[in-house]
């Protein structure tokens, strides 16, 4: 039982992060289209600007808790996915630069610089997390220890002998880009007022079609590729709930924004993100790192895990702990809260 | 293997020693900031707010590169230790999952608003927001120290049939004795960065006649400071620290000081260089006795020397081991005298027209950046060749699938990009100490 609720929490974890990172990433993403002058790009970056750390700070709490808790995937799959985890870590590295750095100096040379490589690293780490995640459901080539490495691609194919990328990992890759454009543009037409705003709120609908034909390819694309969301599915139907959701979202996105209900067009955004994450990864479960070759080589809650001393009392440490961090998310949201405004002092 | 072996070690070493930079100012800055808004509280006068704000800039910089460079920390166990992560995961990524859930929101939240929210929250929200990004930032020197120091002194655990590590008590594991004075030693050693860099600032704003008097308001506060931090960085976490090597590590204390032969009254060498093919110390000038009585106490207590320890458990780097060592240790009592000096002139009223001492409070800054990396060299070299003292060599913790030629990529692409991190930081810090403390209403320019 602990192993499953470690699993969903850490699933949850990583969904959260997805949701709001995704929303900076894909406001990076947007941001040399959407924004065409010094006054409209500083409105991009005032509207992620005091919270990007923090909604960066899921994704190293998700690693954290991966840690103790599925020690042996945190091991497997950090070293077998080096090459593109270390691309995603410097990616991280310019992003943050780029919107710590950009605004402090007032320099023709200096600001565009930073916008680009704001805009790359932010479009890049989308096609690199969808890219990850499509790895995760194709499965990888675990030996008998566990372990793997795998070459950024071989002949881009997801046959036995896969690399990061193949036509598959790229698909989702694109889907994941896609998505958080669609993300990101809601949120930007949220923040934000004119120009800019309309702007974002064209990209997001542009966004929305593209996410609509993506979700059909890359669910037929999953299906083939990996049997076991078909049989999962099948063996526990209440887990049409997560796709469900994620349909309930999309649909709110186009509703929600033909209304002008900005703030409801971003957070059905955010329950699509959710319901999609939530039904790859009932989908795989109990697994945690499917792969290509011999099933029982695949790592799942029981293999992976740590025992049950540490996986209890980790609980009575996340608890409050979780309770805290949401408490400063919410905190910190709410004194940001409402439209950027550049003449303010500050923020 | 042994040259991917090599490489992870240097691959670790580097983006932890690179990280540690911005980590050592962010534990002692973020103490002076809050003092700061507490005296402009207490006092009323708005100079220290200025100063407080002027602080934040560089600050946000220091922490923003901080952020940058950690990000990579959570993950390099598992990218380049994956051995090591299988193996103790369970137990260290306790306190790694602590550290993300209790202090990283903690610091990313309020430090948005410590940077731009003085007018939303008002001085006394304000000051409160400051005291939230320096709490977080201790917190999560506590957990990581309390890491390491279950890496040097394992505890809390017992060994599985199949020789698995397993937790049977987390509080062993975050109260572990090593973590307190190590932790008490760490906080101290980024106090005396933090010092240093008011201090330095200062003297450079008297002696360029530029800003004075916001130098002279740094020094009234960093001198005192410092001068504290630089006596108990020294005693009693120093020494008790090294105590605590004495007793649980005999062979590291014998490496420290490249003792090779058990000797009752060890001297501490003042200077001298390892010879390991002779197995001496060359060109040694030493204290008699000091050694004997840092590790036991007693001036005339035996030590034992390297050769009573089999060679495959001797450090495996004793000359640097050795040199850092006492890199960290000269450096600490050079600290000690400069700032005691500018404290007895500060008291005297005359530091302000003191230029020797001014000059020396400036030239300094660097260095305590030198001695806190000779201290974690200490210790991490101390430790080998386990990667867990007693349980895990180093050499059994890599990830057996990445190939040397990976990790020289990555090590290459850190080096790469962390050189041009270092020319940016010093770039963008050096502007804000050009323009110096304003009059701005807010800490930061924005976005």
């Amino acid at each position: 039982m602990l192993p499953v609720i470690w699993f969903w929490i850490v699933a949850v974890m990583i969904a959260m992060y997805v949701v709001l990172d995704g929303f900076d990433l894909g406001a990076g993403a947007i941001h040399l289209g959407v924004a065409r002058n010094d006054r409209e790009r500083r409105m991009v970056l005032r509207s992620i600007g005091p919270v990007w750390d923090g909604n960066e700070v899921w994704l190293l709490a998700s690693g954290g808790v991966l840690f103790f808790a599925f020690p042996a995937l945190y091991a497997s799959s950090f070293s077998g996915f080096y090459l593109p985890l270390m691309i995603v870590l410097w990616l991280l590295i310019l992003r943050g630069c780029a919107v710590e750095f950009r605004s402090h100096v007032d320099n023709a040379v200096w600001r565009p610089f930073w916008d680009v490589v704001f805009s790359f690293a932010s479009a890049l780490l989308a096609v690199f997390f969808g890219a990850a995640l499509g790895n995760v459901v194709r499965g990888v080539p675990l030996n008998a220890d566990g372990d793997f490495f795998l070459p950024l691609w071989t002949n881009f194919m997801p046959g036995p002998n896969p690399g990061i990328l193949d036509w598959y990992t790229i698909l989702i890759g694109v889907f994941a880009l896609a998505t958080l454009v669609q993300h990101g543009s809601l949120w930007v037409n949220y923040k934000t007022e004119g120009d800019l705003q309309s702007r974002a709120r064209r990209t997001a609908f542009a966004a929305w079609m593209a996410v609509v034909a993506l979700t059909v390819a890359a669910t037929i694309a999953s299906f083939s590729i990996q049997p076991k969301l078909a049989q999962s599915f099948a063996e526990m139907p209440f887990g049409y709930i997560f796709p469900a959701l994620a349909l309930a979202g999309m649909g709110g996105v186009a509703v929600f924004l033909k209304r002008g209900e900005d703030l409801k067009a971003f957070l059905a955004s955010a329950v699509y993100i959710v319901g999609m994450l939530t039904s790859v990864v009932f989908g795989v479960f109990p697994m945690v790192l499917p792969t290509v070759g011999d099933p029982s080589t695949a790592l799942t809650i029981h293999n992976a895990s740590a025992p049950e001393y540490g996986l209890k009392v980790g609980l009575a440490w996340f608890t409050p702990g979780i309770i805290l961090a949401i408490g400063y998310t919410t905190y910190l949201y709410s004194k940001f809260a409402g439209k950027v405004d550049l003449d303010e002092a500050g923020h | 293997m042994e040259s991917a072996l090599a490489l992870h070690r240097f691959h670790f070493a580097f983006t932890i020693t690179f990280h540690y930079i911005f980590v050592q100012l962010t534990l002692g800055l973020g103490l002076l900031i809050f003092l700061m808004k507490l005296l402009a509280l207490k006092t009323g006068d708005e100079r220290w707010n200025e100063a407080a704000r002027f602080w934040s800039k560089i600050f946000a910089i220091n922490f923003a590169l901080g952020v940058v460079t950690g990000i990579p920390m959570e993950f390099q166990f598992g990218t380049n230790w994956s051995r090591f992560s299988k193996a103790a995961g369970g137990v260290i990524g306790h306190t790694l999952g602590m550290e993300g859930l209790y202090t990283f929101f903690l610091e990313s939240s309020f430090l948005g608003l410590m940077l731009f929210g003085e007018k939303r929250l008002g001085q006394i929200g304000h000051t409160l927001a400051t005291a939230a990004v320096w709490i977080g930032s201790w917190m999560s020197a506590y957990v990581i120290v309390a890491t390491n120091a279950w890496m040097q002194h394992p505890t809390g655990y017992h060994l599985g049939p199949k020789g698995e590590i397993l937790l049977n008590s987390w509080w062993s594991l975050v109260f572990n004795e090593w973590a307190f004075w190590q932790y008490f030693h760490t906080i101290m050693g980024g106090i005396v960065t933090g010092s240093f860099v008011v201090c330095g600032v200062g003297a450079y704003y008297i002696l360029t006649k530029n800003h004075d008097e916001a130098g002279k308001r740094f020094l009234r506060l960093g001198v005192p400071v410092g001068a504290l931090a630089t006596l108990l960085v020294a005693f009693p976490t120093g020494d008790m620290q090294a105590k605590l090597v004495a007793q649980h590590q005999p062979a590291t204390l014998a490496a420290m000081e490249a003792l090779f032969e058990t000797t009752k009254g060890a001297p501490l060498a003042i200077m001298g260089q390892p010879d390991m093919e002779k197995k001496r110390l060359d060109n040694p000038f030493i204290i008699p006795g000091v050694l004997s009585f840092v590790a036991q106490n007693r001036w005339t207590a035996e030590i034992r020397g390297l050769n009573e320890f089999p060679e495959d458990t001797w450090p495996d780097q004793i000359p640097l081991l050795y040199f850092a060592f006492h890199i960290m240790v000269g450096l600490g009592t050079l600290f000690i005298a400069v700032m005691a000096a500018a404290a007895v002139w500060l008291w005297r009223g005359k530091l302000f027209e003191a230029k020797p001492l001014l000059w020396a409070l400036m030239l300094f800054l660097p260095l305590p950046y030198v001695a806190n990396t000779a201290g974690w060299m200490t210790t991490e070299l101390g430790r080998q060749p386990w990667l867990i003292y007693g349980l895990m060599r180093t050499a059994d913790g890599t990830s057996p699938h990445v190939s040397s030629g990976n990790a020289t990529f990555t090590l290459l692409g850190f080096m790469g990009m962390y050189s041009l991190l270092f020319m940016l930081g010093l770039f963008m810090i050096w502007r804000e100490l050009d323009h110096g403390p304003g009059t701005k209403g807010e800490a930061s320019s924005g976005y």
